[in-house]
């Protein structure tokens, strides 16, 4: 049976309020008595209040108040879905501090009747610093000497093994510092390979490197960059009858519930998140951001409703970045390329707070992606007094493989084996492991992976074999380079619920409690369940964006999770309404449920036929399970309310993503570029792209067309331009606003740009539809990256971005002009 | 605006939307100080404040500082909060209106500027009457042409605005014309796509 809804493009229910100026982001609210807040930022990379005079500020008129540090509820556990307490990490990211860690931390807030006036407060807040060492490169504190970010230490030890009935414990801050013997190689441009809280292994490596026909040994650092959602991460919030409800930027909406009860140390039935739109997150925003609690408090202390508007300038401090990644990597190859043994070793700038995941999921993906015979991961997640890290799309993965690509791409020229058939000999396929092995010897493995056949489809595509060859040639000024590569993420959760209800006026009206960051997937993952019910799409009603109005329990919207983990659930919601619409209709007409089918807005069978209109009243007329007065045991606590507030209205479609999945479900992209640089002044154009996503079925091709080429755009941002800039010597940022990071603007896109979907489905979910919002960031980076080494050849550049400075350097000396092994510069 | 806070705010008060038109609008005090402050003298100058502004083919009387941009004046004192300020600065074209049919960054221009002149905002693209959309918003409603749309105002805006001086761009022109305004989320090129066909649909 084709699909009606499932793989066809249409209006989403958010686009016409987006296109006339309707849709309201965070900011777009009013409420009468609004107070305005603004943030005192630390002017230093590390200090302490030593004394603090409020007073001339406070005697402002219009000025109502102020939050400090000290009014901050404690940091609190936190208890997972499955239950376990993790506890409070009590060196993690405050809203305020007394002790900031990076230059522009929030330190205070002042409320006040308008902006200006609170602006002019913070001017008249006298702070006295004690200062206190800093650090803004991760490489130079491991050194012997360098200074430490934190006053316990300079990096994240390893987590303790949890003691069973306690909660589990933080990892703690230690300090490393390398000897002088294992620092020498600094010197010289490579990666000291030093001590490392952290390691695994697997295979013999020794034997790989020994049979290996080309062995390369390579240092690459990778940018900080900067989420730079275009939409800064304001908030505003009042109280109500001792409820919360806050306005604010987030990428998940039932979700953030959760994050801000437990910032606030609230119970969570007390807040209320309203977030219809927001303006990107990239990870950034994944449960809202921990600043959105400081006009919360505000509120509640001013009785006032709190709008804290953040500008640019602040959203570079508090919105989070992707972390450099200094990687060195010894890779042993076959004389077909075939990767024989992987040493892998990275030190990860984690920034002044938690512990990312970054540094671990860049050995993890390479191990994934390239399925290397042996392979050992070594890394250290380092302190720096620079702004808090968060998640950036394929947090981790993407360095990981931007470390390797150029690696690769420089074997195959060593080597004579073609840069597709590299990445081909190297692919995962099928249930690809990837990993260490766990305690019981056993590796984790992919749910599917097609790469091979991404490959291919765009080499076909990009018409590699014929172009390829123009590469290296040089034509006046002007080079030419190909490049290909591959990408990798996780793709998917599983476990959440699905709710709608089909009411007697023949409409269908869906509970989404998804986020809409602009990926669709807050509608999208519902046409499965309008598919499978029957129903035409003009009669479904979307609630989205609200978590007052009945939401059901939804995954994180980040991470690629939500095509995976939605369209599940609204496969478990609409098997759970065909059931119960196929019980009605044998009640009524007689002969088994099972003989009755459901479609085109009826269901039928032996004994006759109604509509989904009449069976909506008769489910309301059987009461029980059939309209939502009974729900199944299973569904989380969050649906349970929400489907009770709905029940008696028609018949309920309400049930638990339950199915089985053998392996972790990951998406794959292989992406193709290629440039043209003039190598007399070192500009370069990115002429074409190509990318081919291998993400199970399509759902949505415009949408996801938008996450493949949108996502990859964002990579190729990373390996043209985008990064940070320090003052080494007093820790200051210099690059802090769109026209010092340089994200990339319409000029810097490729001038051709197309995308593919295999749509093969993943074998591993009813609807076979996998995440796609990670993977094309590494695949933009590293085509483009590996296309320009094949305009100019090997050791041009050993960082990523390629600025045009280091290129004309390069080629002015006739070969790669050795560069600081950090990223801020 | 009232410094008073209701203790029990309605909830019908509570999200105020557009601003009656024709009314004299004076919530600017949300972000500037236009009240006069408990204890201070009276503001100079508070009658050159009140100005006329012709915004989306109506006249609007507003009170306006000096210092006051015409973007926090369409979002904070007319209620126009399709225009998004997401630098303040001049750097990403997010709040691109047209000002007597030329795109302006709307975040660096004084509304005491544009008296006498005309300005359109994204909400005045559809027919006010009908609500059918522009041509160039039909075009980015048909394919789909951004994501999170925090930077589609501006980029309607200026594309708009383009059109009025080359209707029929290449995609190349195009490109240029729109390349002040900044995109974090979608690639270029189908917003490029979405913008070609709003030029396609307005030639008919
Ligand atoms: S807000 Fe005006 S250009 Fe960015
Ligand atoms: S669609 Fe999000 S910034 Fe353009």
């Amino acid at each position: 049976m084709t699909n009606k809804l499932i793989g066809q493009n249409y209006v989403t229910p958010d686009l016409v309020a987006k296109v006339t100026g309707q849709a309201k982001y965070a900011e777009d609210f009013r409420v009468d008595g609004m107070l305005f807040c603004k943030l005192l930022l630390s002017p230093r990379p590390h200090a302490r209040v030593a004394r603090m005079d409020t007073s001339k500020a406070l005697a402002m008129p219009g000025v109502k108040g102020i939050l400090t540090a000290d009014e901050l509820p404690a940091p609190a556990d936190v208890v997972t879905d499955l239950g376990q307490r993790i506890a409070a990490n009590t060196k993690g990211e405050k809203a305020l501090t007394n002790e900031p860690v990076y230059q522009g931390e929030p330190v205070l807030a002042i409320a006040a009747v308008d902006e200006q006036t609170a602006v002019e407060a913070i001017e008249k807040i006298e702070i006295e610093w004690e200062p206190l060492p800093f650090s803004v490169d991760p490489v130079k504190s491991l050194l012997p000497g360098g200074a430490n970010a934190r006053l316990e230490g300079n990096i994240w030890g390893k987590p303790k093994p949890p003691t069973p009935g306690q909660p589990v414990a933080p990892p703690a801050i230690e300090e490393l510092k390398w000897t002088e013997a294992e620092a020498a190689e600094y010197a010289h441009g490579r990666l000291p390979t030093g001590k490392t809280p952290d390691e695994w292994t697997y295979g013999d490596l020794d034997a790989g490197f020994k049979n290996a026909a080309l062995v390369l040994d390579e240092s690459f650092v990778t940018p900080n960059t900067s989420h730079q959602t275009l939409e800064p991460r304001t908030a505003m919030a009042y109280w109500q009858n001792g409820r919360l409800y806050i306005h604010c930027s987030t990428q998940s909406v039932v979700q953030t519930v959760g994050s801000m009860s437990r910032w606030l140390q609230l119970d969570p039935k007390d807040v209320v998140v309203i977030s219809q739109y927001t303006g990107g997150g990239f990870g950034s925003k994944a449960t809202g951001t921990i600043t959105a609690m400081i006009p919360a408090l505000l509120s509640k202390k001013l009785n006032a409703p709190v709008m804290m508007r953040i500008d640019r300038e602040t959203e570079h401090y508090i919105g989070g970045a992707r972390p450099a990644v200094h990687g060195r990597l010894k890779v042993g190859f076959a004389k077909d390329g075939r990767i024989t043994a992987l040493d892998m070793f990275v030190v990860n700038e984690n920034g002044p707070y938690e512990p990312v995941g970054d540094t671990g999921m860049t050995g993890r993906m390479v191990s994934l992606l390239y399925q290397p015979m042996a392979m050992r991961w070594r890394g250290v997640s380092v302190l720096t007094n620079t702004p808090p890290r968060r998640a950036q799309s394929q947090p981790g993965g993407m360095q990981g493989i931007v470390l390797m690509e150029p690696i690769l791409a420089k074997a195959s020229r060593k080597l004579g084996v073609d840069q597709a058939a590299i990445h081909y000999v190297n692919a995962p396929e099928g249930k690809a492991k990837f990993g260490p092995a766990n305690p019981r010897g056993e590796r984790a493995y992919a749910t599917s992976a097609f790469v091979k056949q991404a490959l291919d489809r765009g080499a076909e595509m990009f018409r590699w074999n014929e172009r390829k060859a123009q590469g290296g040639k040089r034509q006046g000024s002007k080079v030419r380079g190909y490049g290909v590569s591959t990408s990798a993420f996780v793709a998917g959760s599983t476990g959440y619920d699905g709710l709608f209800v089909i009411k007697p006026d023949g409409r269908m009206y869906i509970q989404s409690g998804i986020g809409n960051l602009g990926t669709e997937s807050m509608s999208d993952c519902h046409r499965v369940s309008a598919e499978m019910v029957g129903m035409p799409w003009e009669k479904v009603e979307i609630t989205w964006g609200h978590t007052g109005k009945n939401l059901p329990w939804s995954c994180v919207s980040g991470g690629s999770q939500t095509i995976h983990a939605h369209t599940r659930a609204a496969h478990a919601a609409a098997s759970d309404a065909v059931k119960k619409l196929q019980e009605i209709a044998a009640k009524a007409h007689g002969g088994r449920p099972e003989q009755y089918t459901v479609a085109n807005e009826r269901v039928s069978g032996p004994g006759g036929s109604m509509t989904l209109a009449q069976a909506a009243q008769k489910a309301i007329d059987l009461g029980g399970k059939y309209d939502g007065h009974e729900l199944p045991e299973n569904v989380n606590a969050f649906t349970k309310a929400s489907a009770s507030a709905l029940a008696g209205q028609g018949l309920m479609g309400v049930a638990r993503d339950t199915y089985k999945r053998d392996g972790i479900t990951h998406s794959f992209v292989a992406g193709f570029a290629e440039v043209e640089v003039d190598v007399e002044t070192g500009k370069y154009q990115i002429l074409d792209y190509v990318a081919i996503a291998d993400v199970g079925t399509v759902i949505h091709p415009h949408a996801l067309g938008g996450q493949v080429l949108g996502r990859s755009m964002l990579g190729i941002g990373h390996a043209i331009g985008q990064h940070w800039v320090y003052d080494q010597q007093y820790g200051l940022p210099l690059a802090k606003r769109f026209h010092h990071n340089k994200p990339p603007t319409i000029l810097d896109a490729p001038q051709k740009m197309a995308w593919d979907a295999l749509n093969i489905p993943d074998p591993e979910t009813p609807v076979g539809a996998r995440g796609i919002g990670e993977p094309p960031v590494a695949a933009g980076c590293c085509a483009v990256l590996n296309a320009l080494a094949d305009a100019l050849g090997d050791d041009v550049f050993k960082r990523a971005p390629v600025m045009v400075g280091t290129l004309v350097a390069a080629l002015d000396a006739g070969k790669a002009v050795q560069e600081p092994l950090t990223a801020n510069i | 605006m009232t410094e008073e806070t209701p203790a029990h705010v309605s909830r019908r008060n509570f999200i105020k939307g557009v601003v009656a038109a024709g009314a004299v609008a004076s919530t600017s005090a949300y972000l500037f100080r236009t009240t006069t402050l408990h204890g201070q003298p009276s503001a100079a100058g508070a009658v050159e404040r009140l100005m006329t502004l012709n915004v989306n083919g109506q006249d609007r009387r507003v009170d306006v500082l000096p210092q006051q941009t015409l973007a926090m004046t369409l979002r904070y004192s007319l209620g126009l909060t399709g225009t998004k300020i997401g630098c303040d600065r001049a750097e990403c074209g997010a709040c691109t209106v047209l000002i007597d049919d030329v795109p302006h960054y709307s975040c660096s221009v004084l509304a005491q500027r544009v008296r006498g002149k005309k300005v359109v905002t994204i909400e005045g693209l559809a027919d006010a009457a009908t609500g059918k959309l522009h041509a160039v918003q039909q075009g980015v409603v048909e394919s789909q042409g951004f994501q999170c749309a925090f930077c589609m105002p501006g980029f309607v805006m200026a594309t708009v605005g383009y059109l009025k001086t080359n209707p029929n761009p290449t995609r190349q022109e195009l490109a240029h014309g729109i390349s002040g305004n900044l995109c974090r989320c979608q690639d270029y090129d189908k917003i490029l796509t979405a913008l070609a066909r709003g030029a396609e649909l307005m030639r008919g």
